[in-house]
């Protein structure tokens, strides 16, 4: 075929792009660091701590005592402080944060909306050290006076767990696991109610309408149809919440006591894996195995951080596949 | 309910065509729903304007007019679906079986599971194919045992003739139907509570025209023991599938009268207008 004039003029156009080059690897670097990131971070925390896992072996996660006057240190009662902190946080956050949801989406009149959306973002606006405070001068004196005594008096028949675990029946100190954990679920709770907010609104209106259109009432469609469509999302605010509470640091300082002991009573002064951290680390010689094990009990959190939100993703690939 | 239409009173399921004169001559069934002196508003806008309509039993009417024209308001008014809409208000009486749906004393709720409805876009709920059917009934507790429940899917997914492409896939989700399937399988969930009338809100915009005629011929069928009220932009379906067509312009009932005399004698300039393209 003979080419014609018009189409001979694209002959040797075709030359380097610079700017779009350039662009190109410019993404690709961006793209890169967060995975270079990642990876150096998780390296350093385990290359640091691991003196403490050649020292102690891998008991170092299950070793109850954790001594800086005899240099024996294990994670468990750290591990446990951050644990039952973050579960119970998320026990008492959790449904408030859900009806908090369900109230602005469902019930709210519309006028209320935004001024309700807005406090619950301003929640989450606090910085942690102010929470520290207010735990520290208002909530645990207020927990230790009234709250406490009044649990103890409710709850004392139940009967202790293992022979050295007594629930609600100590003293009430006031600074300690439970006070901790009402804490992070007032900071938590602003991430699960917008998170949840944000879900509800997403579904669909076709959704509701079919079962309205069933003979549904509105309890019905939210239970029956909505809240199973959005099942896996809903538990991603949860996960989400729980992270947060596995990590905090500052406000947990000020209200777990720190004791680095197993803890015998959910009124038992504490201390989590971020608090340990944080009163230790200043004191922390360089080389040191004290250093170790709390670079060591770093690698750990975000080993449970990481293993948390593997989980979170893995329950909203499922529900997806459905 | 009651005896099944004679067979002369059949249209042609597919092609268009100026319906048989059987058709317009086939006595209809007594009235169903009578709406009377209808005006709905959401918030000021007034949406409808003193709307008058008998619907009658075992029988298809169909809605017509351009978008906006209010056929859509009033479907949603024949069931109370507007309730769920901030702002909207319904004036007027709609009667059905003489009981008007929106006195005070009667719920919402227990008038839309007499009155089922289908919606433009299929909406199966994220659940089973067996679920979605059951749901209706467990909702509403009408089966007493689980032996009850698997006849009563059963009889329901026959109806909605999609029992042979979903026999083997009960427990499998609704989403992986086709289009088609799954405005059958909504269709099939509205049947199984026994509703007296089901609504349907141009159910097969969303469809090719194969998936189209299965629901045109499932109409049929289902009319011969329903009242049915369809929404549909397709003057071409209206005339295919309906006994009485109703014109509607500007929230205003145009026209009203059996389907073959809508479309082949219209009473009104304005109706001739539409009906052949040459509308405003």
């Amino acid at each position: 075929m003979m080419e014609t004039t018009a189409a001979k003029s694209l002959i040797g156009t075709r030359k380097p792009h610079l700017a779009d080059t350039s662009f190109h690897i410019s993404l690709f670097v961006a793209g890169a660091i967060v995975v270079v990131v990642l990876a150096s971070i998780l390296l350093i925390m385990f290359l640091g701590g691991r003196q403490a896992f050649e020292t102690f072996g891998i008991g170092f996660i299950w070793s109850t005592e954790w001594n800086p006057v005899t240099s024996i240190y294990g994670a468990l009662p750290a591990i446990t402080g951050t644990l039952i902190t973050a579960l119970l946080a998320i026990v008492i956050a959790w449904p408030i944060g859900f009806g908090i949801a369900f109230f602005l989406t469902e019930i709210c009149p519309r006028a209320l909306r935004a001024p309700l959306g807005i406090a619950i973002e301003l929640l989450a606006a606090i910085p942690s050290i102010v929470y520290g405070m207010w735990g520290f001068f208002v909530l645990a004196p207020f927990m230790s006076e009234s709250v406490q005594p009044w649990l103890t008096e409710v709850f004392a028949w139940i009967p202790p767990l293992g022979d050295s675990f007594f629930w609600f029946s100590a003293p009430p100190l006031g600074v300690g696991l439970m006070t901790a954990s009402l804490v992070l679920a007032v900071m938590i709770l602003p991430f699960i109610a917008a998170t949840t907010r944000d879900v509800m609104l997403s579904t669909p209106q076709l959704l509701k309408d079919g079962a309205y259109a069933m003979g549904a009432t509105r309890w019905e469609s939210l239970t029956g149809v909505v809240i199973p469509a959005v099942r896996g999302s809903l538990f991603g605010a949860v996960f989400l919440g729980l992270g947060r509470a596995l990590g905090e640091t500052m406000a947990v300082v000020f209200v777990i006591g720190n004791a680095t002991r197993m803890p015998d009573s959910l009124y038992a002064p504490s201390a989590s894996i971020a608090s340990v951290v944080a009163n230790n680390f200043p004191e922390a010689e360089t080389g040191s195995i004290q250093l170790a094990a709390l670079l060591g009990l770093g690698f750990i959190l975000f080993v449970v951080s990481f293993g948390v939100l593997a989980l979170a993703r893995l329950l909203l690939r499922q529900e997806r596949m459905a | 309910m009651s005896e099944p239409a004679p067979q002369s009173d059949r249209i042609p399921s597919i092609a268009l065509r100026a319906p048989a004169p059987a058709n317009a001559a086939a006595p209809l069934s007594p009235t169903r729903i009578d709406v009377r002196n209808v005006n709905a508003f959401y918030g000021a806008k007034q949406a409808l304007f003193d709307v008058n309509l008998h619907i009658p039993d075992n029988a298809v009417t169909a809605f017509i007019g351009a978008s906006g024209c209010g056929k859509s308001t009033l479907l949603r008014c024949l069931n109370r679906m507007n309730d769920t809409i901030p702002g909207a208000r319904v004036d007027g009486q709609i009667l059905m079986d003489g009981v008007d749906i929106n006195s005070a004393d009667i719920d919402a709720v227990s008038v839309r599971t007499r009155i089922g409805m289908v919606f433009q876009k299929p909406s199966p709920f994220p659940m089973s194919i067996y679920d979605n059917i059951a749901y209706g009934p467990r909702t509403h507790k009408l089966t007493s045992s689980k032996a009850e429940l698997d006849e009563l899917v059963e009889r329901s997914l026959r109806r909605a003739a999609l029992w042979e492409e979903a026999k083997d896939r009960l427990d499998k989700s609704g989403l992986g139907l086709s289009g088609g399937q799954q405005q059958r399988l909504c269709i099939a969930r509205a049947l199984a509570v026994s509703p007296a009338v089901i609504l349907m809100d141009e159910p097969c915009s969303a469809l090719d025209p194969v998936a189209t005629a299965h629901i045109e011929q499932l109409i049929e069928d289902i009319r011969k023991h329903t009242c049915i009220v369809i929404v549909t932009h397709s003057m071409a379906q209206a005339a295919r599938i309906s006994q009485i067509t109703a014109f509607f312009n500007m929230g205003q009932l145009i026209e009203s009268a059996p389907t073959a005399d809508l479309f082949t004698a219209p009473k009104l300039e304005q109706t001739q207008d539409y009906i052949t393209g040459r509308f405003g």
